[in-house]
């Protein structure tokens, strides 16, 4: 079998068994969605009643089977709290986890890149030194907690010092209900929204990837090929531009998809701290409430993201490095 | 070539391991020196969020302040340190004792069972691992225990990867062949001459997964799903601190300082270790 097809069926077992696995966890842990939605005072009979409504009084195996047949008719259920479709649960809030997402992987990228290879430049100079202790220090620090800081700074102390509007930032929320949607003044009260969470998932992913960016080119300009390119008289701009940094593509793709699973996590507290209603609060909602439609349907988005972001990065390795296309 | 060999155990090294010690130290002796049960909530009309260096109604002088019940942060910090500091050694030791155990068996008994084991091991780390530890805290009743199980359920992945590596280059070494030859049983050949010298990368990742795992566990707390109050984490200290962080944001910040040094100063440690163990593998 052709190694892109084995690649492809091991991707399709593994979202499978990702899927099944959260279904069984779920369905496992003590009390249900029933539990929590009816009032304590009422008869058992309305609550055997409900749990027959939601489908809840069937044995898992039914259940999963049941499930797994609508979803292949294209269709994720109903919510058990909020009584909504899953589909456009999922269409509201993906698009926004998307988004945040999208933006803070490009800036990560961006910064952490060229932080790592600044830092390579200078390595063991005091600017590397000061750049190390600073990318330690945020990678350490909890992303609910740099949040908390970042709104203390750029909301509270801004508001009181009288800061200019400009650095007196939202809060909450990822959008002001007062402020017409459409047009410049929807995208401006949109970037307002979205400077503290971008800057804390860029911050912790950056520093995180700037370490690794470092460690890789301070390797590669160790081998030959760079001397040569230096005798051949290539000054240190096209040695770190040209030769180190072409050469670190296929581990920086690698990166990249590797820091898929930190961004899904930090978007997760992220969202809750800033009450942005993407994918993580519907997801931890979901968990609260036992809510399995919902929980399901998001674990089902998760899963497809990170598995397809690796297959990605197989195919981007390849593109970036030639030696290995065949 | 012909280049000094790097130190063993390099400064930054040593002063992190000074430093996680001192840590430990206040962690396990600071909150005896507290004058009074740094559980207790007593006059909280008198004492409540009081800030750092202040003093409150009834003369007691706090220098990091009080939380909104009115209890010292300094002692709930070191408090916290114990159970935080506790959950994280002993998550990430468990998880490196089950990844040693399944990387070894891998590598050792070949064939199928490693082609379990690692598709096992596969799998798991292609979750993101957040995802994992919500949805198993939600399987139990959260606290200490829970989580611990649960940090090691989803903590082994990468150690056992590493040491099935190392086990694998080492099943050929001379001296595993020799033992063999002199007719030792497989398991303690494993035991006594394998293993011992594969455990090397599985050391550092451990020491690395400790911050991790720390880290990790103040997010389940900040959501609930962590050590529960009255016991003092970092994580259930920040969240108590949430909704004071535009009135008393020293509630939240002693602890998140304390658990940024710590994640720090196990990174440093775990980078120190790795860096002359990698270098001499060359």
């Amino acid at each position: 079998m052709p190694s892109h097809l084995r690649r492809g069926v091991e991707s399709v077992l593994l979202f499978g068994f990702v899927v099944t696995l959260t279904f069984v966890l779920a369905h496992l842990a003590p009390g249900d969605a029933a539990d929590l939605l009816i009032p304590p005072t009422a008869s058992p009979e309305d609550v055997a009643r409900l749990r027959t409504a939601l489908g809840l009084d069937a044995s898992m195996l039914a259940q999963y089977v049941r499930w797994i047949s609508q979803v292949l008719h294209g269709d994720l259920g109903v919510s058990f709290a909020l009584g909504e479709p899953v589909r456009d649960l999922l269409a509201r809030s993906l698009p926004i986890t998307l988004a945040l997402g999208a933006v803070s992987l490009t800036l990560t990228f961006v910064l952490g890149v060229s932080l790592g290879m600044w830092q390579a430049r200078h390595a063991g100079g005091w600017r590397d030194r000061i750049a190390s202790a600073a990318t330690i220090t945020v990678y350490a620090a909890p992303t609910f907690w740099l949040s908390l800081a970042l709104v203390a700074v750029f909301t509270y102390i801004a508001s009181r010092a009288g800061w200019p509007e400009a650095v007196r930032l939202p809060a909450m929320g990822w959008r002001d209900y007062r402020v017409e949607h459409a047009g410049l003044s929807g995208i401006r009260d949109l970037v307002r929204h979205a400077a503290l969470p971008v800057l804390v998932l860029t911050a912790v992913g950056a520093a995180g990837l700037s370490r690794y960016a470092r460690a890789s080119a301070i390797a590669l300009h160790r081998e030959g090929w760079v001397r040569t390119a230096r005798a051949k008289g290539a000054d240190t701009r096209q040695v770190w531009g040209r030769h180190v940094l072409a050469n670190a593509r296929p581990t920086l793709i690698v990166l990249l998809a590797l820091s898929l699973p930190g961004l899904v996590a930090g978007s997760v507290f992220v969202e809750g701290v800033f009450a942005w209603p993407g994918m993580g609060r519907l997801l931890l909602s979901s968990i609260g409430a036992r809510d399995y439609p919902v929980l399901m349907g998001a674990t089902l988005v998760y899963a497809a993201m990170v598995i397809v972001a690796n297959w990605l990065a197989d195919l981007g390795i390849a593109w970036a490095d030639p030696r290995r296309r065949s | 070539m012909g280049r000094p060999e790097a130190p063993l155990v390099t400064r930054a090294q040593r002063a992190a391991a000074c430093g996680l010690g001192l840590l430990v130290l206040a962690a396990l002796l600071g909150p005896l020196l507290a004058a009074d049960d740094p559980t207790a909530i007593t006059d909280v009309v008198a004492r409540r969020l009081v800030p750092p260096f202040g003093r409150d109604a009834s003369g007691g002088w706090h220098l990091l302040g009080t939380d909104r019940f009115g209890r010292d942060i300094l002692v709930r910090t070191l408090l916290a340190a114990r159970v935080s500091l506790l959950v994280g050694l002993l998550g990430s030791v468990l998880a490196a004792v089950i990844g040693v155990c399944v990387g070894a068996g891998a590598a050792w008994l070949g064939g199928w069972v490693d082609r379990t084991l690692m598709s096992v091991a596969d799998t798991f780390l292609a979750i993101p691992r957040l995802i994992l530890l919500l949805l198993c805290v939600a399987l139990w009743a959260p606290g200490f225990s829970t989580v611990i199980a649960v940090l090691a359920a989803t903590g082994w992945m990468g150690i056992a990867r590493l040491v099935r590596a190392e086990v694998l280059a080492l099943r050929s070494a001379g001296f595993v062949e020799a033992s063999r030859s002199l007719g030792a049983p497989s398991l303690r050949t494993l035991a006594a001459h394998v293993l011992p010298n594969a455990t090397g990368p599985a050391v550092v990742a451990t020491t690395l997964g400790v911050g991790n795992a720390v880290l990790m566990e103040s997010g389940l707390a900040f959501l609930g799903l962590g050590v529960q109050p009255p016991a003092a984490s970092w994580g259930n200290m920040i969240a108590g601190g949430r909704d004071l962080i535009v009135t008393a944001p020293w509630v939240a910040l002693a602890p998140g300082l304390a658990l940024i040094l710590t994640v720090m100063l196990c990174t440093e440690l775990g980078d120190g270790l790795s860096s002359p163990a990698a270098s001499r593998g060359r």
